[in-house]
Formats: C-alpha cells, sequence, structure tokens
C-alpha cells in the first residue's frame, strides 16, 4: 500500500508542492533532449540516404568538437577554426564515401552497421592520438555564444535558465527547419529522397549515388559539430561524451529512423521522461535510473508502433 | 590434393547425414582435440594457457551463442554482455547460498537464469525487428548493469561491489578460486566449451536449427508454413542466453577471479558481435576463428613494436591499436563480408582441387 502510494501518487504530490521545481526539471529534460534529438539527427539523416545505420555519429560529435579547439590552441581565430573545422567534417566524408561505402555498397545492412563500428574505433584512436585524451575546454564564448543564466519568479521560487541552453534550442530549430527546407525544397534534397527510396531507381535516373553520399555525410558532420559545440559548451570536450551516441538510439527508435520531426519529438519525450523519472522516481529505486529508463520509455512505444512514432510503416510482403 | 573426398563412399543415410562427412574433417578435429587436450597443457606455458586460451575459450563460447540468435535466426542483440553478466552473478549468488554443491553444477545451471532474462528480454522480438530490436536489446543492457551496480543484494552487500570467486573444489581438487592451477582450470574451460559446441551443433543441423533459419531468412514465410515465430524467437533467445550466461559464469570464475560491473558492461556486447561478424554469421567454425582473430590480435599488437625495437609510449600504442583495429575490421568487411568462415571454406574448395584451378 504504502508502495503503491510511493509510486502513484506521491510524485504528483511533490509536483503539485513545488511547480518551480517542476518547471526546472521540465526545462531541463527538453534541454537533453533538443541535444539528444540533435545527435539523432545525424542518424536519421545517413540512414535515410544511405540505408547504414551510423553507429559512428556520437564519436564524430567528439571529433567535430576536439578539431575545433585543437585548431583554436593552435592560435587560429574562432571563427576561422570553425571553417577549417567545416572542411575537415567535409574531408571526413569523403574519406569515409571514398574507402569504406563505395567499396561496401550493395552489402547487407549489419555489415554496413559493423563498418561504422570499425571507424568508430578508427576515429577514437586517431583522435586521442593527435588530440590527447585530456579533456578540453570548449570555446563557447569566442563563438559568441551567451554565457550565464537567466533567472525569474514563479510560484514561490526561482526557475533558471543557462542562455547557452536557451542558444541551443534556437539553433537547433535553425538547423532542423534549414535541413527541412533542404529536403524538401532543393534539387540536391530531392535526389536524396529518391536515394532513400530506392538505390537502384536513383541511379536508374542519373542520380550519383557517390555525391549524394558525400553531401549526406557532410550534413551528419555539420550536425555532429553543431551538437559537439552545444554539448562541450554545457560539460567540456572529451571522449567521455561518446557515450551520448548511446543515449541517442532510444531517441532514434522512439521517433522512428527515417523521420526528421520524429528524431525531434522523440528526443524531447526521451529528454523530459529520463529527467522527470530521474527526479521524482528515481529516488525509490536507487538513482541512476537515467541510464535505462530512455530505453524503456522507447520500448513501451515500440510495442504498440514497431516502427517508431514517425516511422514509415513497415509493410512486408512474401 | 590434400583434401579428396574420392572414394569415401557412404553406403547409409546417417553416413549421409552426418555433420563431417569426410575423413579428413573428421582427422582434422581430432588432431585439433589432442592439440587442444594434450599438447597446450603439457608443453604451453602459463602465459599461453592463462592469458590465452582460457580468455579465447570462453569468448568462443560467447559468440557462438551471439551467433545462434544473430548469425542463425536472424535477430541483432546487443544486450550479449548483460546475459553474460546474468550468467556470473548467478552463479556467485548460488555457489554461495549453496557452497556444498558442486560448482560445475552452478555453472551450468547459472545459464538456466540467463536463459529466463533472456526470454524476457526476447519479448519484443515478434513485433520489433532489424536494428529496433539491437536498440531494444540495448534496454536489457543497460536494465542488467545497472542491476549489478546499484542492487546490492547482487554483490552479497560487500564493501567493493565487485563480486569474489570463492575455492571450490572436485574430487578434492580446486577448480576455482585462487589456489586452482592454470591446467586445471584449462580443463575445466575446455570440457564445458567442447560439450556446449558439439551440442550447439547438433542444434543446428536438427529440426530446431532448420525453424532458425527458416525465420532469419523470411519470419513471414516461415509462419505461413506453419513455424510458430513467438516459440521458435524465445527458444532461439533462451538458448542464445544460455550459452552466454555460461561463458559468463566462466569468464569470471575460470579466468578474471573476480569481476566488477563494469567487465559486462555495453563494450563487452560489442566485442562479442565483432568476433561474431568477423568470424562469419551461421557458422560454428567461424565462432572460434572470430574470437581467436578479435581476441589474439590485440594481444600481438601490444607486443609487436617492442620486439621490433620500436620506442612508443604505451599510451600511443593503446591509440595505433584503436586505429589499426578500426581499420582492419573495415578492410575485412570489404575482402570478406561473410567472414573467416567464408574464407575457410574457399580455401578448402582450393585444397581439394589443387593443383588444379577447377
Amino acid at each position: 500500500m504504502h508502495l503503491i502510494y510511493q509510486i502513484f501518487i506521491d510524485p504528483f504530490v511533490q509536483m503539485g508542492n513545488a511547480p518551480d521545481l517542476l518547471v526546472q526539471t521540465l526545462w531541463e529534460g527538453l534541454v537533453a533532449g533538443v541535444l539528444y534529438s540533435l545527435i539523432a539527427l545525424g542518424f536519421v539523416l545517413i540512414f535515410k540516404a544511405s540505408g547504414v545505420f551510423n553507429f559512428a555519429q556520437g564519436i564524430m560529435v567528439v571529433f567535430a568538437a576536439l578539431t575545433l579547439v585543437g585548431f583554436y590552441e593552435h592560435g587560429i581565430p574562432a571563427y576561422v577554426a570553425l571553417a577549417l573545422t567545416i572542411a575537415v567534417m567535409f574531408g571526413l566524408a569523403f574519406a569515409v564515401e571514398r574507402l569504406m561505402l563505395r567499396p561496401l555498397v550493395n552489402q547487407p545492412d549489419i555489415i554496413l552497421f559493423m563498418a561504422t563500428f570499425g571507424l568508430t574505433y578508427f576515429l577514437i584512436g586517431f583522435g586521442e592520438l593527435v588530440f590527447g585524451g585530456d579533456p578540453k575546454v570548449m570555446i563557447a564564448s569566442q563563438l559568441g555564444l551567451p554565457k550565464g543564466a537567466v533567472e525569474f519568479k514563479m510560484a514561490g521560487g526561482f526557475v533558471s535558465l543557462q542562455k547557452i541552453d536557451i542558444a541551443a534550442a534556437i539553433i537547433a530549430s535553425i538547423m532542423v527547419a534549414a535541413l527541412a527546407v533542404f529536403f524538401q525544397k532543393t534539387r540536391v534534397g530531392r535526389a536524396l529522397r529518391a536515394v532513400a527510396d530506392s538505390h537502384k531507381a536513383a541511379l536508374s535516373v542519373g542520380i550519383s549515388l557517390e555525391y549524394i553520399w558525400v553531401i549526406v555525410w557532410f550534413a551528419a558532420g555539420l550536425v555532429a559539430l553543431a551538437t559537439g559545440i552545444m554539448w562541450g559548451a554545457r560539460s567540456e570536450v572529451s571522449f567521455a561524451l561518446e557515450i551520448i551516441a548511446l543515449k541517442a538510439l532510444p531517441v532514434l527508435i522512439l521517433g522512428g529512423f527515417t523521420s526528421i520531426p520524429g528524431a525531434i519529438i522523440g528526443g524531447v519525450i526521451i529528454g523530459v521522461g529520463e529527467k522527470i523519472g530521474e527526479f521524482y522516481w528515481g529516488p525509490l529505486l536507487g538513482s541512476g535510473i537515467e541510464t535505462w529508463l530512455a530505453y524503456v520509455i522507447a520500448l513501451v512505444f515500440l510495442l504498440f508502433r514497431p516502427q517508431g512514432l514517425f516511422g514509415e510503416r513497415i509493410i512486408e510482403r512474401i | 590434393m590434400f583434401y579428396r573426398e574420392v572414394g569415401q563412399y557412404k553406403t547409409n543415410y546417417s553416413a549421409d547425414m552426418s555433420v563431417m562427412p569426410l575423413l579428413q574433417d573428421r582427422v582434422g578435429i581430432g588432431i585439433i582435440l589432442f592439440i587442444a587436450v594434450v599438447i597446450i597443457p603439457y608443453f604451453g606455458n602459463a602465459f599461453l594457457i592463462q592469458a590465452i586460451m582460457i580468455p579465447f575459450l570462453v569468448f568462443s563460447l560467447a559468440a557462438i551463442g551471439l551467433n545462434l540468435l544473430t548469425g542463425y535466426t536472424g535477430l541483432l542483440s546487443l544486450g550479449t554482455g548483460a546475459f553474460m553478466g546474468v550468467g556470473a552473478y548467478a552463479c556467485y549468488k548460488l555457489t554461495t547460498y549453496f557452497p556444498d554443491v558442486n560448482i560445475l553444477i552452478w555453472i551450468v545451471a547459472s545459464g538456466f537464469f540467463s536463459a529466463a532474462v533472456g526470454v524476457v528480454f526476447g519479448l519484443p522480438s515478434l513485433r520489433i525487428k532489424g536494428f529496433y530490436l539491437a536498440v531494444a536489446t540495448l534496454a536489457a543492457q543497460f536494465f542488467l548493469s545497472w542491476c549489478f551496480i546499484r542492487q546490492p543484494w547482487f554483490y552479497n552487500y560487500n564493501a567493493s561491489g565487485a563480486i569474489e570467486v570463492p575455492t571450490r573444489t572436485l574430487f578434492g581438487i580446486p577448480i576455482t578460486g585462487a589456489t586452482a592451477s592454470d591446467s586445471t582450470r584449462y580443463y575445466v574451460v575446455l570440457g564445458i566449451v567442447v560439450a556446449m559446441t558439439w551440442l550447439a551443433s547438433n542444434l543446428v543441423h536438427g529440426r530446431i536449427g532448420r525453424m532458425w533459419m527458416a525465420v532469419r531468412d523470411m519470419d513471414l514465410a516461415a509462419e505461413l508454413i506453419g513455424i510458430r515465430l513467438l516459440r521458435t524467437k524465445l527458444l532461439a533467445f533462451a538458448v542464445s542466453s544460455f550459452y552466454c550466461g555460461v561463458a559468463g559464469a566462466l569468464l569470471v570464475f575460470q579466468w578474471y577471479g573476480s569481476a566488477e560491473p563494469a567487465v559486462f558492461d555495453v563494450n563487452l556486447s560489442f566485442f562479442i558481435l565483432f568476433m561474431v561478424i568477423i568470424g562469419g554469421l551461421g557458422s560454428l567454425t567461424g565462432s572460434y576463428l572470430g574470437a581467436a582473430l578479435i581476441f589474439i590480435l590485440p594481444i600481438v599488437l601490444r607486443y609487436i613494436p617492442p620486439h621490433l625495437g620500436i620506442p612508443i609510449r604505451p599510451a600511443t600504442v593503446d591509440h595505433i591499436q584503436y586505429m589499426i583495429i578500426g581499420a582492419l575490421i573495415v578492410l575485412f568487411l570489404i575482402v570478406e563480408p561473410n567472414g573467416l568462415a567464408r574464407l575457410w571454406q574457399i580455401g578448402k574448395q582450393k585444397l581439394r582441387v589443387w593443383p588444379f584451378p577447377y
């Protein structure tokens, strides 16, 4: 009886008693969710256009952020470093297409998935070799990102919002809007969608797969760079960030592998659910339930919609 | 030339259906077993037995377990590490509650606990497929890891949070714990791994194996010809987790001696998945070959530079090792996506017709 009270009633009583805490928790969940959805976005871009489940997205985030900071530490001005990093990400996309995807064309999905594991290991080793394993500080203020917090009064308490989080949310929305326009309106975007539907059909109407793949991996690299800057500004840039890729996976299955809006909404659901769950129900089970709660939330959704919330319907024929 | 079946006639059905129809294969297995049973324990040094052979056999067993699920039934799982953990912790709990029962019984029994957990986490597999299922099995991985870290009941409330292997004996000879000799532990591992490989080989060549493969090739079609999907998939999860559980118990009881929860984290799952894919999906030989390559490669990489006299800092070696492993995985997939097992088959075919091309 006591347990039922603790599970089903007590958390809501707490929420009612301290609405400012609830809003704070919701906000933190929202911000975490935005960052998860950014990573998921990188996954979705690549999955849509090439059917590759890109496990390396997490390490690409770290790699992009480290490259940016690394350039800056060598005395290159922040904005030039940013441009150089974008160039490096383009080089990476080109190399991946040339050395990994092209020889593996027409292989089963699981083989391509495995190949991105290989890429992950390679980038971990390469990144640590070049930049060292120590955590670095993101050059947030040099890039013109705001610092500090906004506080405002609410329901008898204070809610504080970090400015960098607000910036992250705004940048994420701009990026999603830009990607949506890119996918829907431009010539390249149409080609991308054609490739996503069928490689063969796209080839037969004269779309170059190689060119499309470079573009997609480059776009995913840019998303990774933005994620790296935002996430790095919140904590610091280190290889520990790599595990956030694992955090983005439930977001991905919740939203559906092929849906950009799905990645965003999934990210917010997971982010908010995780923080609320940890804050209100966590003490019951012992702390740290954040590590698996996201997966359980996603699993529950999947039982009802096996293709995710916004994924394309899976039709099977004999 | 070396591998010719000329003159080997099959005069009854059972000979025709046998797993190894060729004399050369049977002789080869005999030689391998002879090397494993006699030569390695008598002529190998402690390093070979303790640091290479025991973990190699344990990882092979885990790779076989994952191969039954991923290679034979087509269900991609990333929860292997956690299922191995279940086996290890179950064995630990069982032997601390019932110290008088023989440890070998508990090592095998712990597989059943793992199987039960595997079935629970395999339930979504009926509705969820492909990468969606892979991510769903990560739920098992993270939930179980969390249990091992946060629930003190699992490690008997000891202060370190790790499980320590007690000394247990068989016929008066210690086979686990600090006092057990290397070769005793090696024989225990070898015995269990060989027996379970034999069992797996019989499973996949029989009715159950064919049901699994039918589900792998197309589960909808398999359902239409009367295979019950739920039972078949859950059976695959159960058997796979059983193998992983026993491998996990062996990992801790026969190799590490004590283990923290971090041993069974998601990296272990990935590690076993590498073995299965590099070795070859849907091949028991491949599981061994993959385990050998993925486990032994880092060891070799670590020992090569000092022997060549190249002065490199250990940290740098670590990083380069990561790069080389990553590049090799991609390279292997490009050269032979069907894994080492396929290379071995090609090699056998070449030996059959040598010196002619075909």
